[in-house]
């Protein structure tokens, strides 16, 4: 299984890599890609700035694709993601699950999203327009209960 | 003991780590936050909610009543907002 995580301030390419993901290997029948991208909220907001727990972060991650990587029959995972400042329109974070079948990646992919929202040590503050340090972005519940839906 | 703190739980206590003897008594993460209160207003206040605040022992998530016992790194932080 080709399992590749990251954590990096800079930019990434979805497509680059889906092709990194799928390159040279014949099996692979289904990719499901999720980018999350940084909102502007209605043009309130300039950026945004994430911090995030270095080690705690690749070795959650790496825990959340093992449990992927037992439930579904993968063929590949991704997981990129960015911290740092990122201006609204940039990705924030990239999950690519690969498998032979569509239904295996679909799930997969969800799932590694639902749980690394609320799981992966990473926290969010807004930077406002008007120049402003703004607050740390909340929790949501509904994150919670999506999590909840996979056990 | 190595004690880190994250987002809005660092800026509360003032800094981002910090290294700590601890007395006797103090086993377990819920017994670590009570004594952190004992020690300034600042704790005081990173802490008010304790039910709000999460820990994680050597860069695993852990409840409040997990053992202390062989722990290197605690870390504090608010809920995740990745993604």
């Amino acid at each position: 299984m080709a399992r590749t995580i990251r954590i990096q301030s800079e930019p990434f390419s979805a497509a680059a890599e889906t092709a990194a993901l799928t390159e040279g290997r014949g099996d692979v029948g289904a990719v499901v890609a999720f980018t999350g991208l940084c909102r502007d909220e209605g043009g309130r907001l300039k950026a945004l700035e994430l911090e995030h727990y270095p080690g705690m972060a690749e070795a959650e991650i790496g825990r959340i694709a093992e449990q992927a990587e037992n439930r579904w029959p993968l063929l590949g995972l991704t997981v990129i993601h960015r911290f740092g400042r990122i201006s609204p329109g940039e990705e924030i974070v990239l999950v690519l699950a690969a498998s032979a079948h569509r239904q295996a990646a679909f799930e997969a992919a969800s799932f590694l999203i639902d749980y690394l929202k609320t799981r992966a040590p990473f926290w969010k503050r807004e930077h406002l327009e008007d120049g402003t340090v703004g607050a740390w972005v909340e929790a949501r519940e509904a994150d919670d209960r999506a999590m909840e839906r996979w056990s | 003991m190595k004690l880190v703190y994250f987002a809005w739980v660092r800026e509360r206590v003032g800094r981002t780590d910090e290294e700590v003897e601890l007395p006797e008594g103090v086993g377990t993460v819920a017994e670590l936050v009570r004594w952190l209160k004992g020690r300034g207003e600042e704790y005081e206040y990173a802490f008010e909610n304790e039910g709000i605040v999460r820990a994680a022992i050597d860069h695993v998530h852990v409840k409040l009543e997990a053992s202390l016992a062989g722990a290197r790194e605690i870390a504090f932080f608010p809920p995740m907002t990745g993604g």
